[in-house]
């Protein structure tokens, strides 16, 4: 059988394979969730949780995106998209049915099948940050009795700019042992939820340092920091916190020397690392 | 141990260039670099080193990768023949010789990049002994022998002969192929040369470096020290230290509007650019200290922690006689207490 | 050029402990002479690594940019040869640096040497180079060499400007005037453009390919300090970082040559640092050449403030239609 994927014997890692997208939804006024196929009307590749692919329009460019659809949705993969510079742009003027290029997945996942195994899971998010952690979630979901009691702490600009908010408040509220707390970072009008900053919403909440508990973060850097300090006073461990780093990349396969931070590659060696091996590198992501 | 006449080489060179494409240091606009040769290209077997070395016969300054046509919504992907001719390069000193091992490491690791691979995979490496080593010459700090330059065959001039030895499966299969040029040697006639040589590089101003403050357990102590401060400050910025360099192998991918369609090339890139690690929300090292910083510490601390403790420079001296500005990595070893003499 | 540098360093010292400056811009030694690198002086302490010698050809200038920007108090001392001085002007002129921030001492240049000339000549193995003011005594591994010195300057000290200052606030062993005949720094302007346009071609083509767009050229160039370069600036069209083909090539540099048109003062940095070495001051030469010749003479950094030939209007002006004229001869 011929292929049509463009998966030639000697492909490189670095020559995308033809995809289509084929639905666009609108989250919220600078995010969009693509829903990417193989042009075989394949998925393309297999990923875990945390892990990334680059999406290719050729002519204007290649990035990075953490892939938002969790490994049991096999048929598509979902990138939220936040519209921020040239090739993201052209992506958010795209209509469906438009095809892209597509190479992956890169770099290692969030361990779900090891360490978060049995445990409880504390997801905290701000932004579009929540685009990688919606993998894990909906990865834990699908496989519910892997883990335990489940918190996810989401906060966005406004109420406008919460990424995901239906499927949040139709389906992860309503499930048995998830708590979804939400906030704003100023009043709105028609809001009736908490407003704050997720460090201080954090404080607020108040989760046990149990060693049984691991916190998974992503979002700003200035979010991370306060949450991730907010954590260490209620006495959680840096080994029981994960996060995923993000800095430019171009190839993929820690050859171009880009996302080059110390010894580690973040999109080989990461873009998913424990706190603790955060500390490990030069202080310079 | 075979040999041939200095006055039969072009015989040689043209034999050699008729099976495979033949890279060699040619002279154009009165400068040395690594080209292919045809017979009406002169051998610059005198010069010692090319301005830039031979790293681009196997990763190009700037390559086609992939190219694409795009058509309303549909797009083709017309991904790229990988080369398979075989290439000879000839006349590679020692240092460079080495840095090829380096690049190895980079680009054939898990998951190889094709393109080099398929180069190199296709490549035999001749090298020749550095008989005039010169005072930006340090490849002896990384154990290197320039009397013993290495790779599938190496060679030396010696009066009026070049002496053969090939040392690799690829060089004995090559120096069977030219068996009817290349008459029987004694290894004795070249040991004076190797000697002489050992003799001059023991002379080498900065053959003394140490490196005993670098490697791949220094990130802590190197990273925060005050001497980056001075060292970078009069960085103009610029890519020449990077680009004429052996080991240096960071790109960039880009696409190119011809038009007709669209090609997706990498090229050369540099740590030192200020764009190196821009995107969208800026960039994590926007001083050139930390630019300048990365490229010293990748190559003395961050890649010996993961080849080994192998460092990323070969003691060429490319940078050292190339800067604009005259920093370079010798002057950052001695600034971190590396000057042995 | 050591009792110059006796004389500077004094100088420096004094000017840094009576507050008048409170850092001094100048050139540090290196390892072999020849390698001296640009570099600023906090302390006295710190000046004693200041040197002055036949090697500093380095054009200082640039650095005042991101220097009085930095500057919170006091002044920076800038140690200036006579040709770096117009492009300290042309910075002024500018409005990149800040004259107020800036104390300028003329320090007096009787013509950079070039170590790559030196090497040229097939002397192999340099140490050290002992300058005599007619000859050099060179110390090489492979044993002593002499050459004259004459053969070793920089291709920029080969047509000197001046030997005057054309900025300063002090000078220290000023050179006297060359009472030589200088060389004609167009002459090779000239016989380019004597070439027939295949020849011209080629001569550039030659030279143009072993550009290996390392920036250098345009990092040095005073001239060049635009905060974001049209080749950097991926919303440009025109960003690039490889010569993708042959028309790239050239491309680069004469958009360059463009760009610093009529405000380049052939301080010539760029050929001294360029390490494939592409005269790329001819590009430069040639413009400054048409210039004069269709606009009168001129010279970029003469003067602060001074009439830019291609940015001034005047009904006398050359019309756009000479370059079709020219082109057909």
């Amino acid at each position: 059988m011929s292929c049509t994927c463009n998966h030639g014997e000697n492909a490189d890692k670095l020559v995308p394979v033809r995809a289509v997208v084929t639905e666009i939804r609108t989250e919220t006024p600078d995010v969009k969730t693509f829903r990417v196929v193989g042009i075989d009307g394949s998925n393309c590749f297999d990923h875990m949780p945390g892990q990334c692919a680059m999406l290719t329009v050729p002519g204007v460019g290649e990035a990075m995106f953490s892939i938002t659809s969790s490994p049991t949705e096999t048929e598509y993969k979902d990138f939220s998209i936040k519209r921020c510079g040239l090739l993201t742009d052209y992506l958010h003027t795209m209509e469906p049915g438009q095809e892209i290029g597509i190479r992956g997945p890169f770099g290692k996942p969030f361990p779900v099948d090891t360490v978060f195994k049995g445990k409880d899971l504390i997801f905290i998010a701000g932004g579009i940050g929540l685009a990688p952690l919606h993998s894990v979630i909906n990865y834990c979901r699908a496989n519910r009795d892997n883990y335990g009691k489940i918190d996810i702490l989401y906060g966005s600009r406004s109420a406008d700019d919460l990424v995901d908010f239906d499927e949040i408040k139709n389906e992860w509220e309503k499930e048995d042992g998830i708590n979804v707390y939400l906030t704003i970072d100023r009043e709105q009008e028609g809001w009736d939820g908490h407003v704050g900053f997720v460090p201080s919403y954090l404080k607020e909440i108040g989760f046990k340092p149990d060693a049984n508990r691991i916190a998974v973060l992503c979002g700003p850097p200035i979010m991370i920091k306060f949450v991730l300090q907010g954590l260490i006073e209620m006495g959680f461990d840096k080994t029981q916190v994960y996060t995923t780093l993000e800095l430019k990349m171009k190839c993929g396969i820690g050859k171009c020397g880009r996302c080059n931070i110390g010894s580690k590659y973040v999109c080989k060696d990461g873009p998913v690392f424990r706190c603790d091996e955060i500390d490990e590198l030069p202080d310079e992501y | 141990m075979k040999k041939i006449e200095k006055a039969k080489l072009n015989d040689l060179l043209a034999r050699l260039a008729e099976a495979s494409t033949l890279y060699l240091p040619v002279r154009k606009g009165g400068k040395v670099n690594f080209a292919k040769w045809t017979k009406d290209e002169e051998y610059c077997a005198d010069e010692l080193k090319t301005v830039k070395s031979a790293k681009d016969v196997f990763f190009p300054q700037s390559e086609n990768i992939v190219s694409f046509k795009r058509e309303s919504s549909k797009i083709t992907i017309l991904p790229k023949e990988l080369p398979t001719d075989r290439t000879v390069i000839f006349g590679v000193r020692a240092c460079d010789a080495k840095s090829f091992d380096i690049l190895d490491s980079v680009f054939m690791s898990e998951p190889a990049d094709s393109f080099y691979t398929a180069r190199r995979n296709s490549a035999v490496i001749i090298t020749t002994a550095c008989s005039t080593p010169e005072e930006t010459c340090f490849c002896g700090v990384f154990g290197i022998d320039p009397a013993n330059p290495g790779a599938d065959i190496q060679t030396w001039f010696v009066g009026e002969e070049l002496f053969w030895e090939a040392l690799s499966e690829k060089g004995k299969a090559l120096t069977e192929e030219l068996s009817d040029m290349l008459s029987d040697a004694d290894e004795k006639e070249v040991e004076d040369e190797k000697s002489r040589i050992s003799e001059i590089t023991k002379q080498l101003p900065l053959n003394g470096l140490s490196l005993e403050n670098f490697g791949g357990d220094k990130t802590n102590e190197l990273f925060d020290a005050a001497q980056w401060e001075k060292l970078s400050q009069s960085c103009i910025g610029c890519g020449t230290c990077t680009f004429v360099c052996p080991t240096c192998q960071c790109y960039d991918i880009r696409d190119y509007d011809t038009g007709n369609d669209i090609r997706r090339y990498r090229c050369w890139d540099s740590c030192m650019y200020s764009d190196f690690t821009m995107c969208a929300h800026g960039t994590n090292r926007p001083t050139q200290l930390q630019r300048f910083r990365q490229r010293f510490m990748h190559k003395l601390v961050y890649f010996p922690a993961n080849n080994n403790g192998e460092f990323s420079c070969v003691g060429c001296g490319r940078c050292v006689s190339s800067c604009p500005i005259s920093m370079n990595i010798a002057k950052v070893i001695k600034s971190f207490g590396g000057d042995n003499k | 050029m050591q009792k110059t540098a006796g004389l500077i360093k004094k100088r420096v010292l004094e000017l840094l402990a009576d507050g008048t400056v409170t850092k001094v811009l100048g050139w540090k030694e290196g390892d072999f002479i020849y390698d001296v690198t640009p570099a600023s002086f906090l302390s006295a302490q710190e000046a004693d690594g200041l040197v002055y010698s036949s090697f500093c050809g380095a054009n200082l200038s640039k650095y005042l940019i991101s220097e009085c920007k930095a500057l919170t108090e006091g002044k920076i001392l800038a140690l200036l040869k006579p040709c770096d001085t117009y492009s300290f002007n042309q910075l002024l002129t500018e409005h990149r640096i800040d004259r107020d921030k800036v104390y300028v001492i003329g320090v007096g240049c009787k013509g950079m040497l070039d170590i790559e000339k030196i090497k040229a000549m097939g002397i192999k193995g340099i140490t050290k180079v002992i300058d005599n003011g007619k000859e050099l005594d060179i110390k090489t591994i492979y044993g002593s060499k002499t050459c004259k010195r004459e053969d070793a300057l920089l291709e920029k000290c080969l047509c000197c400007k001046s030997k005057n200052f054309k900025a300063f606030d002090e000078i220290i062993d000023p050179e006297p005037e060359t009472k030589e005949e200088k060389a004609d720094r167009f002459a090779k302007v000239s016989e380019l453009e004597a070439m027939t346009a295949e020849e011209r071609y080629a001569f550039w083509q030659e030279q143009l390919s072993k550009c290996i767009r390392c920036n250098a050229c345009r990092n040095v160039c005073p001239a060049c300090s635009c905060m974001k370069c049209v080749f950097d600036n991926p919303v440009s069209g025109v960003s690039s970082k490889a010569n993708t083909d042959s028309f790239e090539e050239k491309m680069f540099h004469i958009i360059r040559a463009f760009h610093v048109a009529g405000r380049c003062t052939d301080c010539g940095e760029c050929s001294r640092v360029c390490p494939q070495n592409i005269p790329l001051h001819l590009l430069n030469r040639k413009f400054i050449k048409d210039i004069n010749e269709l606009y009168g003479e001129y010279q970029a950094g003469e003067e602060v403030g001074s009439r830019a030939p291609l940015a001034d209007f005047t009904f006398d002006d050359a019309e756009p239609s000479v370059v079709n004229e020219r082109g057909n001869s």
